[in-house]
């Protein structure tokens, strides 16, 4: 009988991974199709998004099943609710990836000021590393690596901040670049919203591991 | 919180096969604690220790502390009438005396010399009501208690470990005979009355441990694996092996 759960857990994580290296494809395209200023990369991806959004409901399905008819308790219970709550954060990392694909195909066509799009491309690689994180200290249950993305956010955060005095800058002297501006805003905002699920990614790896349940400390957002 | 009850390295040999091997283990007042594990670990042998149950038992050596109230249940001076009068007992299957509901719940009054009509009438009623059982009962007092279904049999057993006051209340799978309903009659009668007595309970039941119980002891082989609170061990066990007998995966 546990032969099945465990099987059935095995294969739920296999298939949470698959939704984390696909959302974390989509974080790539689109911002590179915002950067690379590739409309038509962006709408494509607008579509493929809907395919995140079903496979967590899949995952959810799974998960739920499990609860109910295995009815796991102890370190498997927490297994099981931390696939659930994880998929959400995952799948609003997706979310967010894909509003920067829909700023691409609004700001088409309009000045832009490429000292942002440099800042914006680095808060990028910054973010995506941190998934590739973050996954594997899920997979290798590797609680202290989990914690380390507390660091990574409090960067992303900072790059924020200075990201938007340096739009605020650049549309000063240059005030074609307001519609790009506004993107900007949006999309920076999007990444430090994405490292934000990042960081409950990780919450959710320690209390598999630890069986421990707190809000890892992020920077105040209401903080200027 | 205070302990009622306090096991300390209990040992317990049935000639040279040594059942317990050294069991150490508070018990809150006014707390269930659950004791699980497999089939022959020891703890229906454990929780009868508590009330000195195994004592006629050949060739049976118990060692180690039992204290209720600070005193050592073991002790030479200790009366056994007056130790069982402080830790009742109900069994797996129910076990009503054949005759009326009213004389079964009186019995342990009776036996322990209340001669005052009143008083007997008013704590059979009183301990009725505490099993839950009262108003299923009050009309037919004089019925014998055999007639009732099994879960209504259970409750007038409580319900006769109640009606002398007792401390402690050890229950050996009270519920394990019984249908789901009944069942979920006799835990919701517990919850209740968790606020007056300190229950032990051996369970096979462990979605009915983590329902009704606050603490959990894991007992496997004859020794204390792992004991904790409800939450600590059906969430954060901190031993493996507790993990893989609450998910059934031996046992």
């Amino acid at each position: 009988m546990h032969e099945i759960f465990l099987d059935e857990l095995k294969k739920l994580n296999a298939r949470f991974m698959e939704m984390g290296v696909l959302v974390n494809d989509l974080i790539d395209r689109g911002t590179r199709s915002f950067v690379e200023h590739d409309k038509k990369a962006a709408q494509q991806m607008i579509v493929e998004d809907k395919e995140v959004a079903k496979e967590a409901v899949k995952i959810e399905k799974k998960a739920l099943e499990l609860m109910a008819l295995q009815q796991p308790v102890a370190t498997d219970f927490r297994v099981v609710i931390s696939i659930l709550k994880a998929t959400t954060d995952l799948e609003r990392i997706g979310e967010n990836a894909n509003s920067i694909a829909i700023e691409t195909v609004r700001v088409k066509g309009n000045p832009r000021l490429p000292d942002v799009e440099k800042v914006i491309s680095n808060m990028t690689h910054q973010v995506r590393e941190m998934l590739v994180q973050v996954l594997t200290a899920y997979v290798q249950e590797n609680e202290k690596d989990a914690r380390q993305m507390v660091l990574g956010h409090a960067k992303v955060y900072k790059d924020y901040k200075n990201a938007r005095q340096m739009i605020i800058d650049g549309v000063e002297q240059e005030p074609d670049a307001a519609v790009a501006s506004a993107s900007y805003f949006v999309i920076i905002r999007l990444l430090e919203r994405i490292s934000d699920h990042i960081v409950n990614l990780a919450s959710w790896v320690i209390y598999k591991t630890s069986g421990e349940l707190f809000e890892l400390i992020k920077p105040d957002p209401k903080e200027k | 919180m205070t302990n009622v009850m306090e096991a300390k390295n209990v040992k317990l040999k049935y000639g040279n096969f040594e059942a317990l091997h050294g069991i150490s283990l508070a018990f809150p007042a006014q707390k269930l604690t659950a004791l699980i594990g497999p089939s022959g670990c020891g703890k229906s042998t454990f929780l009868r220790c508590l009330n000195r149950m195994n004592d006629d038992i050949d060739d049976i050596k118990i060692t180690g502390e039992i204290l209720l109230e600070g005193k050592d249940i073991y002790h030479s001076h200790i009366d056994l009438v007056a130790l069982r009068k402080k830790v009742g007992m109900v069994f797996q299957q129910p076990t009503p005396f054949p005759f009326s509901v009213f004389d079964n719940v009186a019995y342990g009054l009776r036996i322990a010399g209340v001669k005052d009509k009143e008083l007997i009438e008013q704590r059979v009623e009183e301990s009725l009501k505490q099993a839950a059982i009262w108003n299923e009962t009050k009309d037919n007092l004089q019925r014998n208690a055999l007639a009732f279904s099994g879960g209504q049999q259970q409750r007038i057993c409580i319900a006769r470990a109640l009606a002398i006051r007792p401390e402690v209340v050890l229950l050996d799978e009270p519920t394990s005979a019984l249908d789901p309903i009944s069942s979920s009659e006799i835990e919701e009668t517990l919850m209740a009355l968790k606020q007056k007595y300190t229950f032990i309970m051996v369970t096979h039941n462990l979605q009915q441990a983590s329902r009704v119980s606050d603490q959990v002891a894991f007992l496997m082989n004859g020794e204390l694996i792992e004991s904790g609170s409800t939450q600590e061990m059906f969430l954060s066990p901190k031993k493996e092996i507790t993990n893989n007998y609450l998910n059934g995966r031996f046992g």
